[in-house]
């Protein structure tokens, strides 16, 4: 037996001498395999919450902040100059909820930002109801289709079919006092939930976002992959192209595009939203060219062990083809209203669609990701 | 040869290991139903859904409303009786019973490990698994047998080889061995467990634990069977299934097989066990003790048991061959696939997106899934033909409750198989409510591209 050990500890001490001489370090804590096989959630956590994140709500309440100063300004001259500006405030802070609406987690799973700021089509008769009897509770959940941006469209862009019809809306005596305290509670509506929204982001949450690293059902990565693949399919795709396109009523509903009372922009909000879906796909900073540790580096490390196909670069060409059929098309709601059935928009919508399963099946399926919250047990 | 499988068959031996199996497996089964019940998955797997895929031939098995609890604590209250050996040839009938309806009442949630107790309970309910150290057998004086013919115990054993031996033919194939799929998936989303955390993503690793994961459900068997390697054959089963346990959420599945190992060790350990529970509950065991050997009632009764149980097993080592029926790929189609123990073999997932035709007017519009299915249903649907097809049945039939008439029901799907990229499914031009499920082979699946070798 003593003989025994001592064999065993001479071998284990060659083996041991052995294996350190072809590497160039003793240090036992030395990762042995390649780098690049290995890949950390928690750095890629904290670079979405810190560079992505954060920075999108930051943009965000800045843009609804210059939105309250535009209609300030409206609101001391309803003039069709002040109108104009205040259009494109809205325009533009519409454009950047488009950078956060697919982050729907967290504060703004809880306070249900998209839910209370998004929820289109509006409803303009109960919109109307409002004004006219000046009692309204804008919190309550029946009231979500009367407020933020879609209410803000009608109440900028519908009261008229000219912007001098629109501007005498707001200068007639027996109504004037009425909007413009509507457009200031769903101002004050917005703002505050936004508010909300990135204070709990900054104030904790950010902290444990990134500590949830694990890889459960509920760990940062699943949940929020699972948020992002369900904002495409159901917002991006569904909500903004197919439900109005009729693909899952078979009529097409053009009422039911994105900002219907604009008209024209409901392609450009479209757009920015799958530029936004592809940059968090690549792991962009927020308004930045630069790129950090994201969902294209994590399946590249994950091939590196795998060798399967370059789902990076499959998903980010199936992006580039919706972007680039959707950028051919017309407004949304002429594209719909004018064709019978409206053919081309319908191809851009297979093109948009076609991403889906590369996410869902794919992506998912190479990361390990449950699909579903069901825990039920496995074979 | 024949004498062997006489004294296989026929040896007298001591009915312990029998009644200690009767009572583990009791109160596994019945930790198993407590902890269903009490993750809520009753309410959220048979009460909750609206619609149910159901086994073909079993289209009358449904979930039975609020009345599914009554059926589950028929089942939970079933398996303290077979525990205690009370009343044991009803309580173990109702065990089976209620469990494979519960099984069979929609297969989103097969599983091979709820087959595997189905299969089991059916076995059991021929076992005088209450000869000794029972209820029954302190309560009546002429049902008390320490002995028992060694079939009795033997088969349990043969049945469990059969779940390790075909679990490990299953795994051999091209994927498998020579890819290390899908553990090579499966294990670097591990990286967060204890101990093997910060090994996940060594490829050696995923090779490792497939060829010994192939290695020890062929060999295993033969190891417990066999008294030299018996006690390290155990502590491979106990770390083997720890191992799955701590990799992936497979419940009690684990447990139940450690436990269920216990049946190949020599009928000494299982009268120690016996002694102590003697002890705690103070049974006065020695009452059992009296020599005599159980046998069935009558001949008649014997040669049908014996007949049950030959077609039982004849069953049980040919059914898992019936792939070869089918054309194609079998991981791709599935034809074949379930009660094969065919474990962990695959990472699959789908999608498939079901668009419905009037074909009075032509108009069409794509289904919500998520208007009919529960997410888990969905899921398991989207890579399974023949839920496919039972789904398309069933929108076609609310469809036609809406007034539409000559209703077309098509599908696009992707599937995904082992890190392949999505690939086309389902033939997308053919209109599924014109198809009818049977055991035929299905014709409409698109043909998977790549090749997987082996069994």
């Amino acid at each position: 037996m003593r003989h025994f050990l001592r064999l065993l500890t001479v071998l284990v001490m060659l083996w041991g001498c052995s294996s350190s001489d072809n590497g160039t370090t003793m240090s036992d804590d030395v990762d042995p395999g390649p780098p690049s096989e290995s890949f950390e959630r928690r750095p890629m956590l904290v670079s979405w919450a810190d560079n992505i994140i954060i920075p999108g709500y930051e943009a965000f309440t800045d843009e609804l902040d210059k939105l309250q100063s535009a209609f300030d300004d409206f609101k001391q001259d309803s003039n069709e100059a002040n109108l104009v500006a205040f259009r494109t405030a809205w325009l533009n802070a519409y454009l950047m909820w488009q950078r956060v609406d697919m982050f729907e987690i967290g504060p703004a799973e809880n306070v249900g930002l998209r839910l209370n700021v998004n929820i289109y089509p509006v409803d303009f008769e109960k919109v109307e109801q409002h004004v006219a009897s000046g009692e309204y509770d804008l919190t309550l959940p029946s009231n979500r289709d009367t407020k933020g941006f879609p209410a803000l469209d009608y109440l900028i862009n519908g009261l008229g079919d000219s912007d001098a019809d629109i501007v005498s809306k707001y200068n007639e005596l027996a109504s004037k006092d009425n909007y413009i305290a509507y457009v200031e509670a769903v101002l004050a509506d917005m703002q505050q939930l936004s508010n909300t929204v990135l204070s709990d982001w900054k104030e904790g949450y950010r902290d444990t976002f990134v500590n949830n690293d694990g890889s459960s059902s509920t760990a940062s990565v699943d949940r929020f992959v699972n948020d992002y693949i369900f904002y495409y399919e159901k917002f991006l795709r569904a909500g903004k192209m197919g439900i109005p396109l009729g693909v899952f009523s078979g009529t097409p509903i053009p009422e039911n595009v994105e900002a219907y009372h604009k008209g024209d922009v409901s392609k450009q909000l479209f757009l920015e939203g799958l530029d936004a879906v592809q940059d968090f796909f690549n792991g962009r900073h927020f308004t930045s060219s630069t790129t950090g540790e994201g969902l294209a580096s994590y399946l590249d490390a994950l091939n590196a062990l795998k060798g399967g196909e370059d789902l990076n670069r499959i998903i980010n060409d199936q992006f580039d083809t919706a972007r680039e059929s959707v950028n051919g098309l017309g407004a949304f709601r002429t594209e719909i209203e004018d064709n019978t059935p409206p053919t081309t928009m319908l191809q851009a919508y297979d093109e948009v669609q076609r991403a889906v399963p590369l996410l869902k099946v794919d992506m998912v399926s190479a990361m390990s990701i449950s699909i579903d919250f069901v825990d039920a047990d496995g074979d | 040869m024949n004498i062997n499988l006489k004294k296989y068959l026929n040896e007298e031996v001591e009915a312990a290991p029998l009644a200690v199996f009767r009572i583990m497996f009791g109160l596994m089964m019945f930790l198993s139903i407590v902890r269903f019940w009490s993750y809520g998955w009753i309410d959220k797997l048979y009460v909750d859904p609206q619609f149910f895929f159901s086994y073909y031939g079993f289209e009358w098995i449904k979930p039975l409303g609020g009345y599914t609890y009554l059926l589950f604590a028929l089942c939970g209250l079933s398996t303290i009786f077979v525990a205690l050996g009370y009343k044991y040839r009803w309580a173990i009938g109702i065990f089976f019973l209620s469990f494979t309806y519960i099984e069979l009442m929609d297969k989103t949630t097969y599983l091979n490990h709820y087959y595997f107790i189905s299969a089991l309970s059916f076995l059991m309910f021929f076992l005088p698994a209450n000869a000794y150290f029972s209820l029954d057998a302190l309560r009546n004086k002429s049902a008390q047998y320490q002995h028992v013919p060694a079939w009795t115990i033997n088969s349990i054993k043969l049945l469990l080889a059969t779940v390790y031996f075909y679990a490990g033919l299953a795994k051999l194939n091209s994927d498998w061995m020579l890819e290390a799929l899908p553990l090579k998936i499966w294990l670097p989303a591990k990286f967060s467990i204890p101990l093997l955390g910060d090994l996940v993503h060594q490829e050696w690793l995923a090779y490792a634990f497939s060829w010994g994961g192939a290695l020890y459900d062929l060999a295993i068997p033969f190891l417990l069977l066999y008294r030299r390697t018996r006690i390290v054959a155990f502590t491979l089963v106990i770390f083997f299934h720890v191992v799955t346990r701590i990799l992936f959420p497979i419940g009690m599945f684990p447990y139940i097989m450690i436990v269920s190992a216990l049946i190949f060790f020599d009928a000494s350990l299982h009268i120690r066990i016996l002694s102590v529970l003697n002890r705690l509950f103070r049974i006065g065991k020695k009452h059992f003790n009296n020599g005599k050997t159980w046998s069935h009632n009558s001949v008649v009764l014997k040669k049908l048991t014996q007949g049950i149980l030959v077609l039982f097993f004849g069953l049980q080592l040919i059914f898992p061959f019936r792939y070869i029926l089918y054309p194609g790929e079998l991981f791709w189609t599935e034809e074949g696939y379930r009660f094969s123990w065919r474990v962990m073999l695959m990472e699959k997932s789908g999608y498939a997106q079901f668009k419905v035709v009037d074909g009075e007017t032509g108009r069409w519009f794509y289904v919500d899934n998520t208007d009919f299915l529960t997410q888990f249903q969905e899921k398991q649907m989207a890579f399974q033909p023949d839920f496919i097809l039972e789904y398309a049945h069933h929108l076609k039939q609310h469809y036609e409750g809406e007034g539409l008439r000559d209703i077309e029901i098509y599908v696009e799907s992707q599937v995904a198989l082992n890190g392949r990229l999505s690939k086309p499914f389902i033939d997308p031009k053919v209109d599924l409510t014109k198809q009818k499920d049977s055991f035929k082979h299905k014709s409409w699946i698109l043909p998977f591209t790549d090749d997987i070798k082996g069994i």
